[in-house]
């Protein structure tokens, strides 16, 4: 920034720092304004969620509340409390399932080439891509007749199978990286299919795991469509929520802090987790 | 390896459950879905406990150009016009935000986390959020009042105001020159790529689609005999700056596992030959970028094609300015219960769907089987 050197290479030198300082400044002004800009949702949600009933009116909408309450958390709280166990009763086994299936058919397709699998494996993913309302018709027919539609069971059945080629997809390419030289010396030994997989395979298959349960509790936690149609008796957290900000009657605190409590926790495992979550993210566009 | 023959066929009867079920929930089940959408299945043949009907493309048809019914017409308007805004929304400022983070800035981590967090919502959350930050009378719109400007007036979400209106009966006609637009493109590109002969072969096939154009040949498909307006509905704005902040992420993500994949010696190189900073990005790390480009496109424009919670969230199903097919064939199903009408719109946002995603996953799984 000091450019007011007179002698012949200060001259020389300055005007490039100046202009590095300023191209620098800039980009984190640009960067910051952003930054503001995907955090006002946030602001807004804290600001009202911390406001009573009162102080929610349209002057004071940007404004910190008065007085702090926790009134909305506790109302929200109340109305989103079954969607919430429901979804926890959803998400942990459909995503232990369809994580273990996963990790087996990753296996078969990385480390036991046979004829097909070419083709098969295309077919699998497609299944990941396809808007589901394709398969909405028949789905509820046929958890009608085997006595699962409107039940937590069946939506977990249904997240199970819709997620099996997102699972398959990320262990696959997990185990296409552990060289074969490490199974080959497993099979020497004498291990068979099963031995190879319970003893070298799934001993380093940790990170994939983390990534595909992170991934498919994220996804299964904020899923709405097969919610809404497949389970709307016993409302999942995130159908919870669309009612609740469907019907007049509850205040828009209320709105905000159940919207709140109904992030967190994918929230959290994101904050935590973040870089695993963003492998899930970048393996859904197949390449990874 | 050295695997026994019985070990091969353990590996194979592990893989067989999914296959199984995959055939059947995904393959079968579309099946199904398309056959449903050849009849008249509805409330009142299920009550009369009768077989459906079979009743051929009628409900593909009554999509297209049904008298009472413009709602797909409006939801096909609205998915072209809201995929591209969103499209090219995400890419640019994805892009933006990804350069910007490649400049090793300090608090990296902490931009990242910012501008990705929203990926980690649900579309209702993000729904939800925004119905509250697009209410005219106060949200966003009251922001100007901070620093002393008058409040916004910006409908959002529930404008009801119509840019570039069309007939609906020129529809074939607009997609035919959409078509000659898109060959013509592709043939040029070939002959700037010196494939001389087949570029000027694509180029005379646009040449003679035109002709076809001109002489009434694309008009002559119009099965509508009235005129029906459509456009541009304003509150997609609403919807794409919602959606878009909440996929922003993605690309920014995309594109910077890119450009960390660039190495530094390649930028050093092109400076040392006298490329400006803005030279090296232009002439090498786009290029480079490109192929991430077109994931992304893929992968965002099937998001959009198939967008339904967000769009359930902040429209209900009523508002039909923000319409779009898959709460259509959501509401028309389970609410209007006509099965066939709604397993016909399901299939066709499953064709555009596979247009997009057939290709892609050939090619990629190609490539890979290739390296």
């Amino acid at each position: 920034m000091t450019s007011t050197s007179q002698s012949s290479t200060g001259r020389k030198i300055a005007p490039m720092n100046w202009e590095r300082t300023l191209s620098r400044g800039l980009i984190y002004v640009v960067l910051l304004i952003f930054a503001a800009i995907f955090l006002l949702p946030v602001y807004m949600v804290l600001v009202t969620s911390f406001k009573s009933i009162d102080q929610v009116n349209i002057s004071t909408m940007w404004t910190l509340p008065s007085a702090f309450t926790l009134e909305s958390f506790k109302e929200a709280f109340s109305e989103l409390a079954p969607g919430l166990s429901n979804s926890l009763v959803l998400v942990v086994p459909a995503t232990v399932i369809s994580a273990a299936m996963g990790s087996m058919n990753g296996y078969v397709l990385s480390k036991w080439k046979f004829p097909g699998a070419n083709i098969i494996f295309p077919l699998m993913l497609f299944g990941m891509f396809i808007p589901y309302q394709a398969i909405l018709i028949p789905l509820v027919e046929f958890l009608n007749n085997i006595g699962l539609f409107n039940s937590i069971a069946g939506l977990i059945m249904v997240h199970v199978v819709y997620g099996l080629p997102i699972t398959t997809l990320i262990f696959r390419n997990y185990y296409t990286e552990v060289p074969d030289e490490m199974l080959e010396a497993g099979a020497i030994d004498g291990a068979g299919f099963f031995g190879l997989y319970r003893y070298i395979v799934l001993p380093i298959s940790l990170p994939g795991f983390v990534v595909v349960i992170i991934w498919q509790f994220t996804q299964i936690w904020n899923e709405f469509l097969f919610a809404i149609t497949v389970s709307q008796k016993t409302p999942m957290v995130t159908v919870a929520l669309q009612n609740l900000s469907g019907s007049q009657i509850i205040e828009w605190n209320v709105q905000m802090a159940a919207s709140f409590l109904a992030a967190i926790p994918t929230l959290i495992v994101y904050i935590l987790l973040g870089r695993y979550f963003i492998r899930g993210l970048l393996a859904g566009s197949v390449k990874g | 390896m050295g695997q026994s023959k019985r070990d091969r066929v353990i590996a194979i009867a592990m893989l067989m459950p999914t296959v199984i079920l995959l055939a059947i929930f995904v393959y079968g089940f579309i099946g199904w879905t398309g056959w449903t959408s050849l009849t008249n299945s509805n409330a009142m043949q299920r009550l009369s406990q009768q077989p459906a009907q079979y009743i051929g493309l009628d409900n593909y048809t009554n999509l297209f150009s049904g008298l009472l019914n413009n709602r797909f017409r409006i939801d096909l308007v609205n998915t072209v016009f809201f995929t591209l805004m969103f499209i090219f929304f995400s890419l640019a400022i994805g892009l933006l935000l990804a350069i910007l983070i490649d400049q090793k800035i300090k608090g990296e981590g902490i931009f990242r986390t910012i501008f990705l967090f929203p990926m980690a919502l649900s579309f209702v959350v993000t729904g939800v959020v925004w119905k509250w930050l697009f209410n005219p009378s106060s949200g966003i719109n009251r922001l100007p009042e901070l620093v002393g400007l008058p409040p916004g007036n910006f409908r959002w979400f529930i404008s009801q105001d119509r840019w570039f209106e069309f007939n609906w009966q020129d529809f074939p006609v607009i997609v035919a020159w959409f078509v000659v637009a898109l060959v013509a493109v592709i043939g040029a590109w070939l002959l700037l790529k010196r494939r001389t002969q087949i570029g000027a072969f694509i180029l005379a096939g646009a040449i003679l689609i035109s002709t076809w154009i001109l002489v009434g040949g694309a008009a002559s498909l119009n099965i509508m005999d009235r005129p029906e307006k459509h456009g541009f509905n304003v509150a997609l704005f609403a919807l794409v700056l919602a959606a878009g902040w909440q996929m922003v992420g993605y690309t920014m993500a995309m594109y910077l596992a890119g450009l960390r994949g660039i190495s530094e010696e390649l930028r050093e190189a092109c400076r040392v030959d006298g490329a400006t900073e803005l030279g090296v990005y232009r002439h090498v790390v786009l290029p480079l970028l490109a192929p991430i480009t077109l994931s992304a496109i893929i992968i965002l424009g099937h998001i959009s094609l198939k967008i339904f919670d967000l769009v359930y969230v902040m429209g209900g199903g009523d508002n039909l300015f923000i319409d779009m097919p898959g709460i259509n064939m959501f509401f028309t199903t389970f609410r209007g219960q006509e099965f066939g009408q709604g397993a016909a719109i399901a299939m066709i946002m499953l064709i555009m769907v596979a247009v997009v995603i057939i290709p892609y996953l050939v090619s990629s799984l190609r490539g890979e089987s290739k390296r």
